[in-house]
């Protein structure tokens, strides 16, 4: 187990340097971006004089080098800066905005896995049936529709026609009070709090965006689950396992399906990676306060330190993430070394 | 105890929705509250009972509330509206008729906020102002003109828009306020300006607390621009209950408020939908009664099915700004061709949906000093022609047409039908989209770009105000680097000139002939500020174009 803890710790280790090319890449990039900040939060009437007194109080006067040698020294201390927009610490910002997104990525993944992956499974095993058919008008049709149609398409229909879904008003209806902050994931929260009904209010408003994202988040893992599964039925160890007698069912679920999990997860880390900084479109149809729609806000308004913070909060999931991933095919097949990669 | 306020709560309108035996919000609050009991949370059991009495408004908004002091750098417009429902000014405006339906602030009355009684020198130059006596802030203490001191030392002194905005009135230094005693608030002016007065009325210069904001100063932060960043400290009709920016904010009345009528609502909640999709569905379903600054499309599509307010914005245009740098446009025929050549009714139908008011095809007479006016230009393209023959440019030229990407809503299916007609000129745009974040340095700050489209609104409403800001060389908004030396001695001569000045209307009928003759900036439509209600009554339109939730009332 100490070998195991040791290559966890080399493995972040060679997660330095990335993490550092990040924070000069953020830090450039942001600069390079047309705009300027400092005329932009002067205001629409503001004189010269004005301009240049903001432009000094956001430090943006100092020459480049000097900007990037303070940004650096603050990263250092665990300050991501001033976001100018919000008028926060961008730490403060992210703390409450990231739990949001992961909150709805999260449940969106889980509820696509647990249709695509049994879908894909049973595609695989019986290939040109109708389950197989189902299997791919239902992944083209998850990819094919973008998020923001799906997202008013069902708002549409389960909230303006049916009445069924909650008003889609983002996290929480505004006759909840959210639940004190432990996790930031409101479910969690309100679990902990042992407050059903604010937990049941939470669900409710978590519906409708999770099946949004799970709509298209569905079709990559159903295509590789089912790829994956058809090349592992064919494999030469599956048929000395039915020869050798064993059941359908620990060929099927024991070898076959073990062995097909690599690329499913794979791509599932992949997949959440993406949808996690991509669904702004998402938040913006559900009036979700995540993470997405912050870092496009910012951008927009050349706000450079909440820029950075995203970008920076983002390698840092992904290497966590890609860590998790290493893990978990250790787990799956246990040939893969860890400590060799 | 909660029965009366069912009752009156039974007849709330539904939306016009199709469906029957489905459950809106305010049937989950009707039936719902009978049965939440007292083990639920505080808001939760004291919201439903009063939202059934029209206690409680919910109303959404695009935009994002970025802090709750007006005067820190970085506030964005939509932060305003905090400033004006949560603090007091000495003054207010009057309310009138809105011309499409409403109310609207009225410019030409000056209403004590508060200030008790006013008084104005002979000479101009000197205003004392009587504090209301029972005018007190949230925390109990009585609001005194050292207060008032305070914070107009505060607007003039922190720099950026507030500061800017102060010296449109003549408040330029903190030695021009003096606080008498308790109960007189005095300031002195340079000049007699009839802008002095209104401009104490706009959001900007606000009646802070200022004993708790400077308990919570620091000696790199005098003014406490941290502390109430996030802490509002007034006198206001409503004080913050909670605030999370991109979500929501929540107003709660204060019921010893002394600048006005005691608003309906207890509390009113603003929530920030980003979507226009949702907010539509939101307030068609009834589920919130007011959607604030809602598209011209949806304003226009939804008029019929609930109540929407359409008011064209005061002393506000959009217009095409002609660049005089730029060659052609020099030649005032080729100005004047492109004003016959602008298809006016298909954009304001197109960008518009026929929200706000036209601004072509008035008389060439200038018989009132209405502003904005229409232009006497209308499309005609054998007078474009005609126009263009007379130039040098009778051939036709290329020049690119600039336009905003953060303005895009009205800009580009502006810019593409005034592209398409000026091809027909032979004169050949390029469409070229700007950022939001540089726009203003292009076309204001570096006032570089030959055509393009522009929208300048001024706060103050008096024609020689908008010529200022719009027609003066070198003045922000002239982005169309227009100079003309008479313009230049009639603005001076007018800007501070009282209304009743016999001088004062033949000057602002000058200056429009010559704006018109000259054609810098050629008048499209006057946008329009669209409100959807659906169970709110009360809807005042304000120059400074955010939501005022006080005259608001539960339908």
């Amino acid at each position: 187990m100490s070998a195991r803890l040791t290559s966890v710790l080399s493995r972040i280790a060679q997660a330095i340097p990335v993490v550092i090319g990040v924070v000069v890449i953020s830090f450039v990039l942001t600069r390079a971006l047309p705009g300027d900040p400092a005329v932009y939060f002067a205001g629409a009437a503001a004189d010269e004089a004005s301009i240049a007194e903001v432009r000094e109080a956001l430090g943006l006067d100092k020459p480049m080098l000097r900007q990037f040698i303070i940004y650096v020294g603050d990263l250092a201390r665990g300050d991501l800066g001033q976001s100018i927009s919000s008028g926060r610490p961008v730490a403060e910002d992210l703390a409450s905005r990231l739990p949001a997104s992961l909150e709805l990525t999260l449940s969106a993944l889980l509820l696509s896995c647990a249709v695509a992956v049994p879908l894909g499974v049973l595609a695989a095993t019986r290939p040109g049936s109708p389950v197989d058919h189902l299997c791919r008008v239902l992944v083209t049709a998850g990819v094919s529709l973008p998020t923001f149609f799906t997202g008013i398409l069902l708002i549409y229909v389960f909230y303006y026609l049916l009445g069924i879904a909650p008003s889609p008003l983002g996290r929480l209806d505004f006759i909840y009070i959210e639940p004190d902050h432990v996790t930031g994931f409101y479910l969690i929260d309100a679990a902990l709090a042992g407050d059903a009904e604010t937990f049941l209010g939470a669900l409710k408003q978590l519906v409708l965006p999770a099946i949004t994202l799970a709509l298209f988040t569905m079709a990559p893992i159903a295509r590789m689950t089912r790829a994956a599964m058809l090349g592992a039925l064919s494999a030469d160890f599956v048929r000395t396992a039915r020869a050798a007698g064993l059941t359908n069912r620990t060929v099927l679920y024991g070898y076959a399906f073990r062995n097909a999990l690599l690329p499913v997860v794979t791509t599932l880390g992949m997949v959440f990676s993406f949808t996690l900084g991509a669904n702004v479109l998402v938040e913006k149809v559900f009036a979700w306060p995540g993470i997405g729609s912050y870092a496009v806000e910012a951008l927009v308004v050349s706000d450079y330190a909440a820029v950075q913070g995203f970008v920076l909060a983002m390698a840092f999931l992904f290497v966590l993430l890609n860590l998790v991933i290493d893990l978990a095919y250790t787990l799956i097949d246990p040939r893969i070394g860890f400590a060799a990669k | 105890m909660l029965a009366p306020r069912f009752a009156r709560g039974t007849i709330q309108p539904q939306g016009k929705t199709q469906m029957t035996g489905t459950t809106s919000r305010r049937d989950f609050l009707k039936y719902g509250s009978g049965v939440i009991g007292a083990s639920m949370l505080p808001f939760l059991k004291a919201l439903p009972a009063r939202a059934a009495g029209g206690d409680v408004l919910v109303a959404v908004t695009g935009q994002t509330i970025n802090s709750l002091d007006l005067h820190r750098t970085g506030t964005n417009r939509a932060s305003y509206q905090v400033a004006v429902n949560c603090y007091d000014r000495l003054v207010s405006f009057g309310t009138k008729e809105a011309p499409g339906g409403g109310l609207s602030y009225d410019y030409s009355v000056i209403e004590p906020e508060l200030a008790e009684s006013w008084t104005i020198s002979d000479d101009g130059l000197t205003m004392t102002f009587k504090i209301k006596p029972e005018a007190k802030f949230w925390d109990g203490t009585k609001v005194t003109a050292a207060d008032v001191k305070w914070s107009f030392d505060r607007a003039v002194s922190v720099g950026g828009f507030p500061t800017v905005q102060m010296k449109a009135g003549g408040l330029i230094a903190p030695e021009q306020f003096e606080a008498v005693d308790d109960e007189t608030f005095v300031i002195h002016l340079e000049r007699p300006s009839k802008l002095s007065l209104p401009d104490l009325a706009v959001p900007v210069p606000f009646v802070i607390n200022s004993k708790v904001a400077m308990a919570n100063a620091t000696a790199e932060d005098p003014w406490a621009m941290e502390y109430l960043h996030k802490t509002p400290a007034g006198s206001g009709a409503f004080k913050v209950a909670k605030w999370a920016p991109g979500e929501q904010l929540v107003y709660e009345r204060n019921d010893d408020w002394a600048g006005g009528p005691l608003p309906g609502p207890k509390r009113v909640i603003l929530r920030e939908v980003p979507s226009p999709a949702t907010r539509r569905a939101l307030i068609e379903r009834g589920d919130v009664q007011l959607s604030f600054d809602i598209p011209n499309k949806d304003a226009a599509e939804l008029a019929d099915k609930v109540t929407v307010y359409s008011t064209p914005i005061e002393n506000c245009m959009h217009v095409v700004g002609l660049n005089t740098t730029f060659e052609p446009f020099q030649d005032p025929d080729v100005r004047k061709a492109i004003a016959y050549a602008i298809p006016y009714e298909d954009i304001f139908q197109t960008a518009a949906y026929g929200r706000g008011a036209p601004l072509w095809g008035g008389s060439t007479e200038i018989d009132d000093i209405a502003w904005p006016r229409k232009s006497p230009y209308y499309t005609d393209m054998d007078m474009a022609r005609s126009h263009l023959e007379k130039s040098a440019f009778a051939k036709g030229f290329d020049v690119p047409f600039s336009i905003s990407l953060s303005l895009a809503d009205w800009m580009e299916p502006t810019a593409l039908l005034i592209q398409e007609s000026l091809a027909g000129l032979g004169i050949t745009s390029e469409i070229e989209k700007i950022p939001g974040a540089n726009w203003r340095t292009a076309a204001l700050v570096e006032k570089r770009l030959p055509l393009h489209l522009e929208n300048f609104g001024g706060w103050l409403n008096t024609p020689d105000y908008y010529f200022f800001w719009a027609y003066q060389k070198g003045h922000l908004f002239n982005s169309s680097n227009y100079e003309n030396p008479e313009i230049e001695a009639l603005v001076d001569e007018t800007l501070h000139m009282s209304m009743e000045d016999p001088q004062y209307m033949p000057n602002i009928k000058r200056m429009f002939a010559i704006a018109f003759e000259d054609l810098p900036r050629i008048p499209l439509w006057q946008p329009a500020l669209n409100v959807a209600a659906n169970g709110a009554e009360g809807y005042e339109f304000w120059f400074h174009r955010q939501l005022d939730i006080r005259p608001l009332k539960g339908a």
